[in-house]
């Protein structure tokens, strides 16, 4: 049967960021996908060499702008790894604290944009309504909505006072109740479990062996989340990673609607052990040295590569992004798809272009 | 497994206010701490040239002679470096949001010469 190749992006309605797929299709189906990114590089890793190693971190947070503060996080331990800067618990927690608000707000933004993508704006409008109040909460302790800006090397900039923690926990609990009757629809409607159940599987051993990285990962029955590597606080509060095995969108949407709800439980935890104390310790003198650091981001796991030489500024830094690790994935789940459900596919990695070519 | 559940949703927001606010009849009230728009100095600035160096985007350009404190707004990214490092706390942020910039001919957005002693309070 005669091919052809179908343009799929770099602007498409589903696609808040740009990246090109040429999409061999034989009728209506897709025989391969050939993806070209490098849209919007912005050459942030050759900045680390021209940056003093403390401003970088405003660079660093601005990789991303949904996954901000845990990249801004990671690249900060990154740096005290090498420096060994003894963090202050408080900061930790605090730092464990807002990672888990990020990452309620970007899953909340991926179960939204889904929504959207599958044509059911109702429910887009309902995911995005509870996002908002996430990001007040983010808003109202550390200053920005999206870029956080509060993490620095050697701790954090602001602290959240016991007040301030009170309404937070009383705001989490009402995101948690508006959550459970979204959660309700995705998990069970008739019109999106069409749309998602048996599209995309991806069995173990394909995840495993093209290298995927979180929700894609776990979806396909692999236990793996960075966070049982215990940075920040959580070789205190311990992460059951939650895991499915089907390997569909499906598998990915209950995956990613089961972490929200986990989020939750760790920013309770956090906020009923964090101890009192300093928030951040004086960071003197310049770092010599290599190290690599991996977090779990609401994405996957992020990979941060940082090499200095007793100089002001780093020499070299690298990082491997999530959405860069879960592309093969994509391109082996759009293989033999139907040409209408390749929005969806692309949507189910949670692409972040920007932190990919960062 | 919940039935009907897009249903019950619906129906419980049918008969809510909407969520957004009617902007402009109500003007967004601004959360306390938001790092918002940095202002100019206040008559306590010395000019040690402490925000130009800690400004991570090169916004603020000081003159010690001159006594001048110029920033250029559209290179602020309202990060609260130089209000955490002033020795004289004479810069804030405030809660409320920049304005935009709508002219690049006006790089400098704003410049302000500050007398040496602090002028007598208004009454």
């Amino acid at each position: 049967m005669a091919t052809t190749i179908i343009p799929f992006g770099p602007q498409h309605p589903v696609l808040p960021e740009p990246v090109h797929l040429d999409l061999v299709v034989e009728d209506e189906k897709v025989v391969e996908a050939r993806p070209s990114i490098g849209f919007i590089h912005r050459g942030l890793e050759r900045l680390a060499e021209k940056k003093e190693y403390q401003e970088f971190v405003y660079v660093a947070e601005r990789i991303c702008g949904i996954c901000s503060f845990i990249h801004g996080q990671t690249y900060c331990q990154a740096i005290e790894e090498i420096m060994k800067i003894p963090v202050p618990p408080r900061a930790q927690y605090l730092r464990t604290i807002w990672g888990e608000l990020s990452r309620l707000h970007s899953h909340l933004l991926w179960l939204g944009l889904m929504a959207d993508g599958m044509g059911f704006e109702s429910l887009f409008m309902h995911a995005w309504r509870i996002r908002e109040k996430v990001l007040n909460i983010i808003e109202a302790t550390t200053g920005g909505r999206v870029i956080f800006g509060s993490c620095k090397i050697g701790g954090v900039r602001r602290d959240i006072d016991p007040d301030t923690m009170k309404t937070l926990l009383a705001q989490i609990d009402d995101i948690n109740k508006d959550m459970h009757e979204i959660v309700n629809v995705f998990l069970s409607d008739r019109s999106v479990k069409a749309r998602l159940v048996g599209v995309g599987t991806l069995t173990k051993d394909e995840a495993y062996d093209l290298g995927c990285v979180g929700p894609m990962l776990r979806a396909s029955g692999v236990s793996q989340d960075m966070r049982s590597l215990g940075y920040a606080a959580f070789n205190e509060i311990k992460v059951e990673p939650i895991v499915r095995t089907a390997g569909d969108s499906y598998a990915r949407c209950e995956v990613r609607c089961g972490e929200l709800f986990q989020s939750v439980n760790i920013i309770r935890q956090a906020a009923a052990k964090i101890p009192p104390g300093e928030i951040a310790v004086k960071v003197t003198g310049k770092p010599t040295g290599e190290s690599i650091t991996r977090t779990e981001q609401p994405r996957g796991e992020v990979v941060y590569y940082v090499k200095a030489n007793g100089a002001m500024n780093l020499q070299r830094f690298r990082v491997r992004t999530p959405t860069f690790a879960n592309l093969p994935a994509l391109l082996k789940v759009l293989q033999g798809c139907d040409l209408a459900d390749v929005p969806m596919l692309v949507l189910t990695i949670d692409p972040c272009i920007s932190c990919t070519e960062r | 497994m919940a039935i009907f559940a897009m249903e019950r949703l619906a129906l419980k927001w049918a008969f809510k206010k909407p969520v957004t606010s009617r902007y402009p009849f109500e003007p967004r009230v601004p959360l306390p701490h938001s790092r918002g728009k940095l202002e100019m100095p206040t008559p306590t600035c010395i000019h040690c040239k402490i925000c130009e160096k800690k400004c991570p985007t090169d916004a603020i350009t000081v003159d010690r002679a001159k006594k001048t404190w110029v920033i250029d707004r559209l290179r602020c990214i309202s990060c609260g470096a130089c209000v955490e490092n002033c020795p004289k706390d004479s810069l804030t942020l405030s809660e409320m949001h920049n304005g935009p910039v709508v002219t690049r001919d006006r790089e400098f957005a704003a410049a302000v010469v500050i007398a040496d002693k602090p002028s007598p309070p208004k009454v």
